[in-house]
Formats: C-alpha cells, sequence, structure tokens
C-alpha cells in the first residue's frame, strides 16, 4: 500500500511543466520503477504524484534529416531495444537498454526515468556518456539543452530546475557514424540486478588498425557515470594492439573514484575496470571491422 | 512390482487451480472488517526497552490497538516445529515471548499496531517512543562465547544453547592408527529461503469464542499446540486452517507470526486482523539458514580407507534458538552414515548471537556438513594423489549397516550406482584429462560430492501421520491429510497412492488440500522431506482398510470370499482371471442404501513409525571460471538421487530442479549481509541479496537410481530437501579443479573469488 496523497496527470508539456510551478512538492511519475520503490522504502513520503504518461509528444525514437537521433524520455527500455532506428544507428544502446531488470521492468521503465534517477548505475548512462548524448529541458521559463555529461551532479542528483521537464536526450550524428560501441554490464546476477560496474566503450578505427578515436563510459566507478578523459586521450592515433589496449584500461582507472562498500571493495572495482574496459574496447574493435585482439 | 498409477508422472491434482489463480492462499481471505497489524521492529540488535510510551500512536485515528510486552502474556514458548515432547528434557529451548522487552537483534518485535489500514498502522509505529538502553551487539559465535560477554539469554552461559555432541569408537587411537593426519577448516555463509509467499496469518475469534488462525504453515498441528502454550489457553481453543502454501523451505516449520496474530486479535475484540509480513521483514524476522565453522581432523590409512574423524562444529543460532542445536545434531547424525569410519567425533556448539534468528531450512544442517566433509575428501585425495570418485568409492557405506548409535539400518543403497551415472553423463574421464594444465582466462573443471540422508527424524523424533478416506456413492473418494502441501506436491502422490491401491483413477481421489486443526488428521506436516514415506504409510494403510471393506461389503453380497477379489479400474474383478464381478460404482452405493447391509466406508487412520530410511545421492558439476574476473559459471549439473521407488517422476524432478539451482545459489552468491558493529542487516531485499534469477542457472540433469526400500510404503524414500545437499561442494571441488584454488568458504562469489585468486598469484 502506497501512501499517496495527490495524483495528477498532465497531457502536453506545457500542462505538466505549469502544474510542476504551481506545486513544488510534485513528484514526477513515469514508468514508477524508482518512484514506487523509494516510497516502499520510505525515501519519498506521502507523495504527490504527476503522471506524465499522457503526454505522446514525449514518446517514440526519431531520426531526424541532420542525422541527430532524437529519443523522447518516455520511451521505454523494451522499445528502445527493439527500435529499428537504434539498432541500425546505436545498437549498442540497445544493448544496454537489454541488461536493465527484467522483461516486465524493461516494458514499464522509461529511459528519461533511469537518466532523471540519477544513479551511477543507470544501465542507461554510460552509454549515453560515451555518445556524448545531450538533454533537452522544459521548463515554464523556456528551454534549454545541456550535455548530459553536465546533467549529473551527484549520487541521485541531477541537474533539473524547478518546475523543469526532460523532453528529449539528443545524439548527434558526429558521435554515432563511424562508430562501433560494446557495453558490458557486470552483475552479479544475468537479469534482474543492478551493475557492479558498467563500461560503455566506441571506437573509430582508421584504416582498420589506428584508433582514431575511443569513448569509454563507466557507470558505479564514481558517484555519477563518468568518461575517462586520459584513456580516451592517449588512443588517439594510436595503433591497435594488445599492448595499447592494455594502456587505455590502466588509464580508464585513473577517471574512478571507486570505493569500499559491502557490494565490491575498492581494489576490485578497480580491477574490474581495467580488465572490463580492455574486454568492450576488444569487442568494439571486432565490430568496427578491427582484427581479433587476443 | 507392478504398480499402474505410482511411479508414473501424473499431473498434479491443484495445477489448474493454481494456473489459473483460483488456489486459496491466506492473503485471498477477506474477512469482514479485517483490521491490519503492524510490527515495531528494535532498531538496535542489543538493547533493552527502558521505555515505550505509546500514547501518541493511541491517539491517531484508525488505531485499535497498540501493543508491548506489557499487553500480552509473557508465556516463554519455544517456535520450532517439532512434536511436542512428554519429557520436559527433550523439548525445544523456551526462550521467547510473543513482544519482547529486550532487544536481541535489530528487527526483534518491540511493540505492535493494530489498525483499520496498512498506512494507519505504518503511521502509528512511527508515533510510539522507545527508549533503549542498548548493549553490546555480539555478532559472531567467538564474540558471544568470549569470557565475560554480555548474557543474550540470562540461562546460557557464555551464549552457548548447547554443546551435546558424541564419540563413536575411540578418536586418538584411530588417529594414532592412521598412517597421514589432515585438518582444515570450512565456513558457510546465513542465507535465506526466499519463497515465493511471504509469512502471513490472519486471526480472528470465532462465534463459539475460539481463536481462528489462517496461516501460511507448513505444520498447523503444530502452530494450533505453540499458539495455546504461547497464550497459556487450552490448544483447543485454537483452530487452525492451512490454504495453499506458496513454499516454505522450513521458514514455515517454525511459528514465526501466530502467536502475535492472535494476541492482536484478542486485543481487538475478537474482529480479524491480518498480519504479513513484506519480504524486507521475511528476510530478518522469520528464520535463515545457520551458518556454521568446521573444524576436521582426518585420520586415513595408506589405501585411502578413512580411519577417524574429529568434527567441531560451531553454529550461529541468532538471537533466540528456534530449532537451534537440533540443526547440528541432524547434520551430525545424517551424514555420518556414508563413509563409516572406525572412530567419529563431534563436537557440537550451538551459539546465540545478535543476528536474526536461524531455523529450518531444506538440508536441516546436511549442506553445511556436506559441504565441509565433501570439500575436505576433495583436499585429501588431492594430497595423497588419489582419484577423490575412488577415495569415496573405498569408504562407501554397505547395505546392513547400521548406524551405532540411533540403530537406523541402511536397507537399500544405490550410491555407487548413482555415481556411475553421474560420471557418464558429465563423461567425466574425458573433461578430466581434457582440462589439465589450462592457462587461458576461462579455464574449466569438473567436480563432484555425496551425500546421505534421512527420510523423517526418527529415532529422534516422533513419526507420527494420519489419513482419512471416506468413500462417496460413485465409488470415488475423499483423501484428508494432516500432512501438508506447501508447493512440493505431496497432495499429488498421495491421489497416486490412493488411486493405486484402490483401482480408481486419480481424478476419483478428491485430497482435501486445506489442513484444518478441527477436522484434519493429525500430522505434524512437512518437513524432514518426511511426508512419502512417513505420511504415505498412513494412507497405504487408510487405502488398504477401505479395500478391505470394500471387498467384504462385496463378500456380503455375493458370497465370493474377498481374498478372491481385487479392484482394477473401478470395477471389483477377480484376482484370479481378472474377470470383472460387478461396478465399484454399485457397491459403493450400495454401502449407503441398502437397506439392510448399508454401511457407509471410511477410514480414519494413524502410523506411528517407528523406523527410518537413508537416502543417497550425488552431484557432478562443471564450472568454467573467468579468472580475471572472478565470475564462476556452471555450465553443466547433474544430480543423481536414490530415492528409492519414485513415486512421480516428474514431480520428482522439479524436486530436484529446485533444489540444485538454491544449492548454486548457496555455492555462488548468496549470503545476508550485515554491519559488522552494529548487525544492521544491509541486504535483507531480492535486489541486494543474490538469489539466482532462471538465467543465472543452466539446464539441470536429473537422474534416478531406483531402488526398493523395504520400509517405504511404496519401496519410495526421501526426496524433498536431498537435492540441495551436495551441490555447492560439487561446484566447490570443480572450481579447485579448475583452478588449483582451494575454497574453504561459501559463497564463492566474485569479490571473494577475486581476492583468493590474487593470494594464489592466478591475478
Amino acid at each position: 500500500m502506497y501512501n499517496i496523497q495527490g495524483y495528477f496527470e498532465a497531457e502536453t508539456v506545457k500542462e505538466a511543466v505549469d502544474l510542476l510551478a504551481a506545486n513544488p512538492n510534485l513528484v514526477v511519475i513515469a514508468g514508477g520503477t524508482d518512484v514506487l520503490i523509494k516510497m516502499h522504502h520510505g525515501q519519498i513520503e506521502k507523495a504527490e504524484l504527476l503522471s506524465i504518461r499522457k503526454i505522446k509528444s514525449l514518446e517514440g525514437i526519431e531520426k531526424l534529416e541532420d542525422g541527430t537521433v532524437t529519443i523522447g524520455p518516455l520511451t521505454t527500455f523494451t522499445q528502445v531495444a527493439n527500435s529499428p532506428v537504434i539498432k541500425e544507428n546505436i545498437p549498442v544502446l540497445a544493448e544496454a537498454a537489454l541488461s536493465m531488470g527484467g522483461p516486465q521492468i524493461r516494458n514499464v521503465a522509461t529511459i528519461g526515468g533511469n537518466i532523471c534517477n540519477g544513479a551511477t548505475s543507470a544501465d542507461s548512462a554510460s552509454t549515453l556518456f560515451a555518445l556524448d548524448a545531450r538533454l533537452k529541458l522544459q521548463s515554464p521559463q523556456g528551454e534549454r539543452v545541456v550535455p548530459i555529461q553536465d546533467f549529473y551532479l551527484g549520487p541521485g542528483k541531477v541537474d533539473l530546475k524547478p518546475a523543469e521537464l526532460l523532453t528529449g536526450i539528443l545524439i548527434s550524428p558526429e558521435n554515432y557514424q563511424g562508430y562501433a560501441g560494446h557495453y558490458i554490464k557486470f552483475s552479479m546476477r544475468k537479469a534482474m540486478d543492478i551493475a557492479t560496474l558498467g563500461v560503455a566503450v566506441l571506437c573509430k578505427l582508421k584504416e582498420g588498425r589506428l584508433f582514431e578515436d575511443v569513448r569509454i563510459g563507466l557507470g558505479v566507478a564514481a558517484p555519477t557515470p563518468i568518461r575517462c578523459p586520459e584513456a580516451e586521450a592517449f588512443a588517439r592515433g594510436k595503433d591497435v594492439s594488445r599492448e595499447t589496449i592494455a594502456e587505455i584500461g590502466k588509464l580508464a582507472v585513473k577517471a574512478t573514484r571507486a570505493r569500499t562498500s559491502w557490494r565490491a571493495s575498492k581494489e576490485y572495482r578497480e580491477h574490474l575496470v581495467e580488465e572490463l574496459t580492455q574486454r568492450a574496447l576488444k569487442a568494439a574493435v571486432l565490430k568496427a571491422g578491427g582484427g581479433e585482439v587476443a | 512390482m507392478g504398480y499402474s498409477i505410482v511411479g508414473e508422472s501424473v499431473k498434479r491434482v491443484d495445477a489448474v487451480a493454481k494456473v489459473t489463480g483460483k488456489a486459496k492462499y491466506t492473503g485471498d481471505f477477506l474477512e469482514r472488517d479485517m483490521l491490519v497489524g503492524k510490527i515495531l521492529r528494535s532498531p538496535h540488535a542489543h538493547a533493552m526497552v527502558k521505555n515505550i510510551d505509546v500514547s501518541k500512536a493511541k491517539a491517531l485515528p484508525g488505531v485499535e490497538a497498540v501493543l508491548t510486552y506489557r499487553d500480552v502474556p509473557a508465556n516463554k514458548f519455544a517456535t520450532a516445529g517439532h512434536p511436542y515432547a512428554l519429557d520436559p528434557a527433550h523439548r525445544d529451548k523456551e526462550d521467547r515471548t510473543i513482544l519482547t522487552n529486550k532487544a536481541r537483534f535489530v528487527g526483534d518485535a518491540v511493540a505492535a499496531v493494530v489498525a483499520t489500514d496498512e498506512l494507519v498502522a505504518q503511521e502509528a509505529l512511527k508515533l510510539i517512543e522507545v527508549e533503549y538502553e542498548v548493549l553490546e551487539p555480539l555478532l559472531t559465535p567467538e564474540a558471544a562465547m568470549r569470557e565475560g560477554a554480555p548474557l543474550i539469554h540470562e540461562d546460557c552461559p557464555r551464549n552457548i544453547v548447547s554443546s551435546a555432541g558424541y564419540e563413536i569408537g575411540n578418536i586418538e587411537e584411530a588417529f594414532k592408527e592412521s598412517d597421514y593426519i589432515f585438518e582444515e577448516e570450512f565456513e558457510t555463509s546465513i542465507v535465506q529461503h526466499c519463497q515465493l509467499e511471504n509469512h502471513i496469518s490472519i486471526a480472528y475469534v470465532d462465534s463459539d469464542g475460539r481463536i481462528v488462525i489462517i496461516t501460511s504453515t507448513q505444520i498447523p498441528h503444530i502452530v494450533r499446540r505453540i499458539v495455546g502454550q504461547a497464550l497459556g489457553i487450552p490448544w483447543g481453543r485454537v483452530r487452525v486452517i492451512k490454504p495453499a502454501v506458496g513454499g516454505g523451505f522450513g521458514s514455515k516449520q517454525d511459528v514465526c507470526l501466530e502467536p502475535l496474530a492472535a494476541a492482536m486479535t484478542l486485543a481487538v475484540g475478537g474482529r480479524p486482523v491480518k498480519l504479513e509480513l513484506s519480504r524486507e521483514e521475511c528476510m530478518i524476522d522469520t528464520r535463515t539458514r545457520h551458518a556454521i565453522k568446521y573444524k576436521i581432523k582426518t585420520g586415513v590409512a595408506k589405501d585411502g580407507k578413512l580411519v577417524g574423524m574429529h568434527i567441531t562444529a560451531i553454529s550461529n543460532t541468532g538471537a533466540y534458538a528456534s530449532h537451534g542445536h537440533s540443526i547440528l545434531m541432524a547434520g551430525g547424525s545424517k551424514f555420518r552414515i556414508l563413509y563409516p569410519m572406525k572412530a567419529l567425533k563431534y563436537d557440537a556448539y550451538t551459539v546465540y548471537t545478535n543476528l536474526p534468528v536461524a531455523g529450518a531450512m531444506r538440508g536441516y544442517g546436511s549442506p553445511q556438513i556436506t559441504y565441509a566433509v565433501e570439500c575436505h575428501l576433495e583436499n585429501i585425495a588431492r594430497k595423497l594423489n588419489m582419484d577423490p570418485i575412488e577415495l569415496r568409492r573405498k569408504n562407501l557405506v554397505q547395505v546392513g549397516y547400521v548406524d551405532p548409535l540411533n540403530g537406523n539400518v541402511v536397507r537399500s543403497c544405490g550410491i555407487r550406482e548413482c555415481i556411475d551415472k553421474g560420471k557418464e553423463l558429465i563423461k567425466w574421464d574425458e573433461k578430466k584429462a581434457r582440462y589439465q594444465n589450462q592457462t587461458g582466462t576461462k579455464r574449466r573443471g569438473v567436480g563432484m560430492a555425496c551425500f546421505s540422508y534421512a527420510s523423517g527424524t526418527y529415532p529422534a523424533g516422533q513419526e507420527i501421520a494420519g489419513a482419512r478416506i471416506v468413500l462417496n456413492q460413485d465409488g470415488s473418494v475423499q483423501l484428508q491429510l494432516g500432512a501438508t502441501e506447501i508447493g512440493q506436491g505431496s497432495d499429488t502422490v498421495f491421489a497416486q497412492m490412493t488411486a493405486e491401491i484402490l483401482g480408481i483413477p486419480v481424478d476419483m481421489v478428491h485430497v482435501i488440500s486445506t489442513q484444518d486443526t478441527d477436522v484434519s488428521p493429525f500430522d505434524t506436516g512437512a518437513y524432514a522431506s518426511r511426508q512419502t514415506y512417513i505420511t504415505g504409510m498412513a494412507v497405504k494403510k487408510a487405502a488398504l482398510e477401505v479395500k478391505e471393506k470394500i471387498l467384504d461389503f462385496v463378500f456380503k453380497m455375493t458370497g465370493i470370499p474377498a481374498q478372491a477379489l481385487d479392484i482394477k479400474d473401478c470395477n471389483i474383478v477377480y484376482k484370479h482371471s481378472g474377470e470383472a464381478v460387478m461396478p465399484l460404482a454399485e457397491v459403493a452405493l450400495r454401502t449407503y442404501y441398502d437397506l439392510c447391509s448399508a454401511h457407509p466406508i471410511t477410514s480414519d487412520t494413524s502410523n506411528n513409525a517407528r523406523v527410518n530410511a537413508f537416502t543417497f545421492g550425488v552431484t557432478f558439476a562443471e564450472v568454467e571460471v573467468d579468472v580475471c574476473t572472478g565470475k564462476i559459471e556452471v555450465v553443466e549439473i547433474y544430480n543423481v538421487h536414490d530415492s528409492g521407488k519414485i513415486i512421480n517422476p516428474q514431480l520428482a524432478e522439479g524436486q530436484v530442479h529446485g533444489g540444485v539451482s538454491m544449492g548454486i545459489g548457496y555455492a555462488l552468491m548468496e549470503q545476508m549481509l550485515f554491519d559488522e558493529k552494529t548487525g544492521k542487516p544491509l541486504n535483507n531485499n531480492l535486489l541486494d541479496y543474490k538469489l539466482p534469477t532462471i538465467m543465472d542457472i543452466p539446464e539441470i540433469g536429473v537422474a534416478f537410481v531406483e531402488t526398493f526400500e523395504p520400509t517405504g510404503p511404496f519401496g519410495n524414500k526421501s526426496l524433498g530437501e536431498p537435492p540441495v545437499i551436495p551441490v555447492a561442494p560439487a561446484i566447490r571441488n570443480a572450481v579447485l579443479d579448475a583452478t588449483g584454488v582451494a575454497f574453504n568458504r561459501i559463497p564463492m562469489n566474485p569479490q571473494r573469488v577475486f581476492e583468493k585468486f590474487k593470494e594464489a598469484g592466478l591475478i
């Protein structure tokens, strides 16, 4: 039984942000797979909920004429995983979406909710970080677009201003065209689990033997999802070799701020970052048409 | 044996009701004006309640009652689901009260609220003001046993519940005779049953002033007695109803909620009260599996014959005894039959700590000791450069062996055939050879482990069972039992047994699945893998009695002597030729309406079984170890069981599937974690507690070696718990085979494997 004190439904973005402006206590609910759990555990008490499920404009995936892929925040993980646009253009995001929860959860959980929840473990986040995704945010005052890396402020904390709603996730063509990617969700279970570490790697090769660009997004390696600038800078222009990849793995650890908890030790987490970054990169190289790196 | 229905995979009698949602579970009973009960739990692992102020909670609209230890009877009672012992010395430890003024673990029930709905009850809990005097939390047996540690229960010095053990032969002499001595330590973790249906009870007072409790339990008759004891009222004033149950695995072989539910209804003038735990509550305040530490010293002769073994076991039973020392004693007696040796010394300590209460869980102490002993034997075999299977073979029990302490006899034993079958299924020799000298990131290995177990508890416990059969006018029957269907399929196998004897199809046996202590025959319930064996005896006896009465009736009608007759396919037939005499339905109709000789046929039978049967089996497992991440994956696994005659192969296979996946979780993933300083639970939910999903479990291979157990009603022996027992050591031995690293502690989760591999230089 949930202690729901009020329940509002918006049918347009404008209606939603106006309601939010009028009542700052409203908690936005979409799929509910995070909000209801927080209520169950008492992290949200006596909630007044604003459902955005009826806002049709927030659903769906599109490829614009300029090649930008836009994902509506209400798009469920199942829809992301099955979307022809995503599968064709950014298959790594479909892989990440498919690693989340189980089928029932994926059928209701939304990608926008996954981002706005602010968890470092969000299964979509490390890939969206690697893709340099941008987020479109709407408030009664207007619209702004921010890089996803600036949106995450801390554990469970995102840069949503009062009365602001996430209305779109944008991925520009220069961030996915020519790239191949691979996502590894390292978790204790193969389904229904939270990542111990999420590693999303994108790479673009030159002549199949040089790294033109490498991007590494990590989840659960720091209080928010992160990128690995030092490792990425090192990779640019290097030949695709076991040694290069080993070094990239080592350098990736430098970006992390892992800590010891009862879930895993810092030492183990760092070891996993080094190991799994290499594995993800090797898999991405293969997909990018490079050879197998033993 | 020429059975026609026993031994067939007939459809579960409750299949349609369960898959269509028509089966009624406790939560489906919607009593009129039902109130909701909630429990206030201690935030401290060890603390005295100095003061409780409930005035604000009581004043909250919608609150009907607030209870503290002052408002409920102070009778001390034991919660373990055992038969009552007339001899006070053999009773379980009576260390509980319905509510406590001394919190002994985080989550201990210090107060309770009854309110109009869950939200009001929840709100009221927050308004109860409790002042605690916090005591030192004792979170390990070592801390609890140390000199001068505070006492968790006043009457147990050094917090030891019991230290009773045994010695067979003379251990010191055995060690002197041995060529080699091996000493090792092993450790298991605290895990939880995680059955699908959480604990739930509904209680009310009926129009005769009796307390009625509808409850999700494995042991309705025992619940009646314990509620009577807890409340200090005559046991007959309590009526317990057990509807469909969504699993228990031992957590419901214990009385967790019912006394409090009864106290709650009494506090609100008998109105119905529902007391239902959330998963988070269920994981800390029902029961867990005991974590046990073993020290084993073993003497072995040159040829691999075990000469003597000295086991010291220290069991963490948590805040209240529950099944307590019985777990150590049961484990310590059921394993020893497998490898008889000259001397065996068992020192056993069950220790209170300020952690959740450990109780019965599938295997009842055997998964722990089997893990320790089967890992130990594997290590010994390696040190002796012997094939681990050969080492075991050299020491296996023979038919005719009599347990020197309890007198139980091995009358059937297929362990050798189980081993042969398992070796063949997994292609042992081929893989053993193939997996030598691996160096890559992913390494494979094979391992195995054996077990022995019992069928019921005799002679440690009484083994009584009841069955009642009523013949209807159409030749069908009602079968009533005190034994409980909790998902394992017992109703179906009892229907098969009845149908077999009475010569009718299974769908003419109407099993009354609900137990009601007012009307159901007496039976202690579902535990110790006892029902098919023990209750089966009562069912067989009742069915034979009904058959005898039917044939006698036919004799009176026809003059054909009963011994010349049989019942086949719903007809009375001549035994020698099979020629039909008359339809069973005609006889049945006459038993009701014949003007002269009408006498409806029933049997109301009880059977006090003073016998036990040993059951055996093996797990063979193949693993793939990711050396660089510490992840272990079971790629193939086979369980082969000697459970005597299999009554229903499909249901039996289902039992094995469940047990094996539970064993895989035990080996690789599951453990309850607590803050090392405060004892606060860290992962009492199904996200953080890593119960495996179906994706984590490989195809499970199942095979049976069907011996015939002469004491079993149909040649059968136990199967409910056994499948879980040998799984963890087999997986561990496979990991050892793959990597050369010996894990003497479970679970082998990636963090722990990483640490161990680093230590071993593999990473």
